[in-house]
């Protein structure tokens, strides 16, 4: 009797020792992924503010040796960050107000719904290689629109994602309210539905706007860049993730220091566009 | 009022249309307003179906673009292109084994090292953490996400690399250099950059979205069931591995791919750390090249048609393999029964 009360023990104190090491593992996990986060952030702040100055802002960028900025940068990133918005909101929200108002029986709806789930994370570099080989080598030149493009692109799937969400989430009594009264549907889903689930919607653009302010990768060979301030949409464009390519791989130590200065203002207002859209949300919700 | 009854005249004539015909007059007396409504309804559906076929019609589009385009390599190579490790500009030679060994090798090694931290950030975050903390660790997590790639792979070169090389390198070749056979991936000199480098790096950027999905489908977990293990006295690690991992491995399996399809197509950081050395190096420690690394580099510059059909077909096989890993995922995950689960 004695034995097994011991050896009962013994078990349940091995149970305790593994539940202890276990624990302070994933502890540990959690630290190991702030840990980072921190790193990157106080490297960001240290070379990034150091590097932000009013010629940053307001020159372009220099050919290496000569002080210069980022303005021609920032401006082909608004406007093609802007242009990419304004194609790919439309498209985005109607194709997810299908899937949310219509798409309750069939195929299509759930389909529609499963590959852009697929691209939602397809890699970004090959949404720039189909805007470069269905428009770009086309039309014989980079530019600035084949760089929203495919920013729209990256746009699209997420937009439909949070609306066909935001949608699902107005209850169906809202609905049945309206048709009660003898609103047509497209009235019933432009003043009800779209009403209820507004910010919702907005979040999931603004989700949108933060993921694409920071994307290389599929302007590298649509967009291209240029040295030069060009609003022309027409010609290649210079837009701040592929100066901060170059610069940063560049040999120039003040490219480098642009390469931070750039490096900090993406960071910062795509971190702020997310907490923007993530303190809507919640407001939103409660 | 009167326009109140209209409307509900009109509204009865949707629900039934059988009674049309019956009801000749109904017709008839159809306002103007009432068939604009109506002839708004088929509009309106008819334009959301419309960009929903788009969207479903987009994947479609850059397969048969891809496929197209890199035609000329396809023709030149075959199957031989998969299998060949020469990468020659100059002579017209292209093989794609170098980067798809090193999309494979740098992702595999992200997951090894993604995978055990983001299961102790679910599970920190779902059991143990108290509530008030909760949410701003998990935010903390998924800014993560947030900061852009380039920042990454920027922060990587300059930061990280020479740490790296510094410190865990040389202590890396000293311990499993001499192994025989493990020792052949801890060879050469450390040079900060290369394979593991990129590892590592896809593992911080992964770890975000496999902990939130993960996070996500603990918490579908009935607390019920948690607490009956609790009640029989099991300790939290117990209820978490013979429970809520058991109720919720379809989810996590399909987290895991979720992560894994993430790596494979991760351009600007990869491209920063991993050397881009068109070689085959069993080193973990030596310079490689990734298939997202090899367009970021070389396509905007590459002439020749065969040339850019070649990264063209490179870019159709990562679009091949990550569309394969991604439906898988979303599979796992609907059979989770739960779309939420995978943030965007």
């Amino acid at each position: 009797m004695h034995h097994a009360t011991a050896s009962a023990k013994k078990v349940y104190r091995a149970r305790r020792r593994t539940n202890a090491i276990n624990m302070t593992m994933s502890a540990m996990g959690m630290c190991f992924g702030l840990f980072w986060l921190a790193w990157i952030m106080i490297t960001l702040v240290s070379y990034g503010f150091a590097a932000l100055d009013w010629t940053l802002l307001t020159q372009s960028t220099p050919p290496p040796g000569s002080n210069g900025g980022l303005a021609n940068a920032i401006v082909g990133s608004l406007l093609m960050a802007g242009t990419a918005t304004l194609i790919g909101t439309p498209v985005g929200v109607l194709a997810g107000t299908y899937l949310a108002e219509y798409g309750r029986r069939g195929w299509l709806a759930p389909a529609t719904r499963f590959i852009n789930d697929i691209l939602l994370s397809a890699p970004s570099i090959v949404l720039g290689l189909f805007v470069y080989t269905v428009y770009v080598a086309r039309v014989g030149h980079f530019s600035g629109l084949a760089g929203a493009l495919a920013l729209s692109l990256i746009v699209v799937p997420v937009v439909v994602r949070t609306t066909d969400d935001m949608l699902k989430l107005v209850p169906d009594s809202l609905r049945e309210a309206a048709i009660a009264l003898g609103a047509p549907k497209w009235k019933m889903i432009a003043l009800v539905s779209y009403r209820a689930a507004r910010t919702g919607i907005a979040t999931g653009v603004l989700l949108a706007v933060a993921r694409i302010s920071g994307e290389t990768a599929p302007l590298l060979f649509t967009a291209l860049n240029n040295q030069f301030m060009s609003r022309d949409m027409n010609a290649p464009m210079a837009n701040l993730p592929v100066v901060i390519f170059q610069f940063a791989m560049s040999p120039y130590d003040d490219w480098h220091r642009i390469a931070w200065g750039g490096a900090i203002l993406i960071t910062l207002s795509v971190l702020g566009i997310n907490i923007l859209a993530r303190v809507l949300f919640r407001q939103n919700n409660s | 009022m009167g326009a109140v009854i209209i409307r509900l005249s009109g509204h009865k004539n949707k629900m039934n249309p059988s009674h049309l015909p019956n009801e000749p007059h109904t017709l008839a007396r159809r306002s103007p307003r009432q068939r604009l409504y109506q002839f708004g309804d088929v509009v309106f559906e008819n334009v959301t179906r419309g960009f929903a076929i788009l969207v479903l019609g987009t994947l479609l589009a850059i397969l048969v673009s891809l496929v197209v385009t890199s035609l000329p390599s396809l023709k030149a190579f075959g199957f031989g292109f998969l299998l060949s490790d020469e990468w020659d500009p100059v002579r017209d030679q292209f093989g794609a084994l170098v980067p798809i060994y090193g999309t494979l090798v740098s992702s595999c090694i992200a997951m090894l090292i993604a995978l055990p931290i983001s299961f102790g950030i679910a599970i920190f975050l779902t059991e143990m953490s108290p509530t008030w903390l909760k949410r701003p660790l998990g935010t903390a997590i998924e800014l993560l996400a947030a900061i852009p790639s380039i920042i990454y792979g920027m922060w990587g070169l300059f930061v990280f690399t020479p740490v790296f090389s510094r410190t865990v390198q040389p202590l890396l070749i000293a311990v499993f250099g001499p192994i025989p056979g493990l020792g052949a991936l801890f060879q050469g000199p450390p040079m900060g950059i290369g394979m593991l480098t990129a590892g590592i790096i896809l593992a911080i950027m992964v770890i975000p979205f496999i902990s939130s999905v993960m996070r996500d489908v603990f918490e579908l977990v009935p607390a019920v069931l948690k607490e009956s293990a609790y009640g029989l006295g099991a300790t939290t690690w117990e209820v978490v591995w013979r429970v809520v991992l058991p109720y919720t491995r379809t989810g996590v399996v399909g987290g895991i791919m979720l992560g894994l399809g993430r790596a494979l197509g991760e351009t600007m950081a990869v491209t920063f750390v991993i050397g881009n050395a068109q070689r085959l190096n069993p080193s973990l420690l030596a310079p490689g090249n990734s298939i997202a690394s090899s367009l970021a580099n070389e396509f905007a510059e590459a002439v020749g048609d065969l040339y850019t059909s070649s990264l063209i077909e490179l870019g159709l096989i990562l679009f091949l393999i990550t569309t394969v890993v991604l439906a898988i995922a979303k599979l796992m995950l609907l059979r989770m029964g739960r779309l939420e689960g995978t943030r965007s």
